[in-house]
């Protein structure tokens, strides 16, 4: 067993486990997340991405034993002040989801997207949102969200 | 699935990685950016006994030019090196190819080291390391050796590194002043592995073509250097003749397989089309 002390949306943790132990598992079942969703379990849907130190990262091919000494971002620490931060604002507004099982994915992946590109043309979104499987929105609404979420970003930079 | 048992070893220093490689006597695998091995762990499809992981060893991430050469310390992320000065100035041919590798959160994890040693025939890097000539560099327990890319890689993701040794550094020469270069690649999505890629240089004077570089990705066992082809290019010029005849010189050139993503011909006949639309843009690069 091997002790884990890490850093989740601001919020320090520690907690035990096997070192094969994934990080989204431990994440969902280990710190009680369980809005980073668990998919393909084999880095292909993204489902599982989240930020590592910033970046985003597909926690189904980590090990929870990586992530000792990082900062972590899952969907959870999205919401500021009770309300939506505002990609998830543009989502809602654009129909960016329909099931939702993608959509902590997606979030967390385009917004490291949008901060290493922050007015991408709709060919580099598309590029971009790539590493996300979605089944239900036909990626559309989705790159509609991500492309009026940009300047709402950028402004705030 | 879940991996399966293994010890964890975490190494802050690149001796203390060798030491624990050692111990296992080819039980172990090296771990880098993970982006390769954790799927292949996940499915069971690989059991070591150990993992010898190299991300907190902070000393194999780096960037540098050194004897006319770009230095990647093995755990630089292609992320890292997408974004780089120094890679888009002096090899922008890997520039280009990081475009294509995975996705975006796969490069922020991916790493240069780990995906030229895992040498997936289809993967961009281990074609560019074949274009440019590249070399490698491994530690062992017995020192230090280079291998030069056509060394390297001996057929699907087998390299000829030894089992108690680590690649720590891929060297790249840099590229000449005004050489034109593109990487084109056929995948079903962006960011999957290439059915087939070339990347392809030029370096032209006047109308003659001083240099030219080909090689493939997924058109055989490993990335395969197109000399024959790349020797029309330097013989006749870079006329549409000369592109044309060295495209299906290029055909000739790869004994690709087939597998559930294409057939031989049809991964043969994509050699042919990439080759010709990759001289053709980095002829106009070269044209500036």
């Amino acid at each position: 067993m091997v002790t884990v002390r890490l850093k989740v949306n601001g919020v320090a943790h520690e907690g035990r486990c096997e070192p094969r132990k994934l990080l989204v598992d431990f994440i969902r079942e280990d710190l009680g997340l369980t809005g980073t969703h668990v998919g393909c379990e084999h880095g292909i849907c993204g489902a599982c991405t989240i930020t590592f130190n910033g970046e985003a990262a597909r926690s189904c091919i980590m090990l929870a034993v990586q992530a000792d000494g990082a900062e972590l971002a899952t969907v959870e620490g999205l919401m500021r002040d009770g309300k939506l931060h505002p990609l998830q604002e543009a989502f809602r507004e654009h129909h960016g989801l329909q099931c939702g099982f993608c959509t902590p994915g997606m979030l967390m992946t385009a917004l490291d997207f949008l901060r290493t590109n922050p007015s991408p043309s709709d060919r580099e979104i598309r590029e971009g949102i790539s590493a996300v499987l979605c089944r239900c929105t036909g990626y559309q609404g989705i790159v509609n969200a991500v492309r009026a979420a940009a300047p709402i970003l950028a402004s705030e930079r | 699935m879940k991996p399966p048992k293994f010890e964890y070893h975490a190494p802050t220093s690149l001796d203390e990685a060798l030491a624990a490689l050692g111990r296992y006597g080819g039980d172990a695998k090296v771990l880098a950016g993970g982006q390769s091995l954790m799927p292949l762990l996940n499915f069971r499809l690989a059991r070591p006994a150990a993992l010898v992981d190299l991300n907190r060893i902070a000393s194999l991430a780096y960037i540098r030019e050194e004897n006319g050469q770009v230095r990647f310390g093995a755990m630089t992320r292609q992320r890292t090196i997408e974004f780089s000065p120094v890679v888009a100035q002096r090899v922008p041919l890997l520039k280009e190819a990081t475009r294509w590798v995975g996705h975006l959160p796969i490069r922020t994890r991916g790493t240069i080291g780990g995906s030229i040693a895992h040498a997936d025939p289809s993967a961009e890097y281990p074609a560019v390391l074949a274009a440019l000539d590249g070399e490698v560099v491994a530690r062992g327990a017995k020192g230090e050796r280079v291998i030069r890319a056509a060394d390297l890689f001996q057929t699907y993701l087998t390299t000829n590194l030894a089992s108690d040794e680590i690649l720590t550094e891929v060297r790249l020469p840099a590229m000449p002043a005004g050489a034109g270069y593109a990487l084109e690649e056929f995948a079903r999505r962006h960011g999957d592995f290439a059915i087939v890629g070339i990347a392809a240089m030029v370096v032209r004077e006047g109308q003659r073509c001083k240099l030219a570089r080909l090689a493939t990705a997924g058109a055989g066992p490993v990335p395969v250097r197109l000399r024959a082809a790349e020797e029309i290019l330097e013989r006749q010029g870079l006329g549409e003749a000369a592109i044309e005849a060295a495209a299906r010189k290029a055909t000739e050139l790869v004994d690709p397989d087939a597998d559930i993503h294409a057939s031989a011909d049809y991964r043969r006949h994509l050699t042919g089309v990439l080759t010709k639309r990759a001289l053709t843009r980095a002829i106009g690069v070269a044209r500036g």
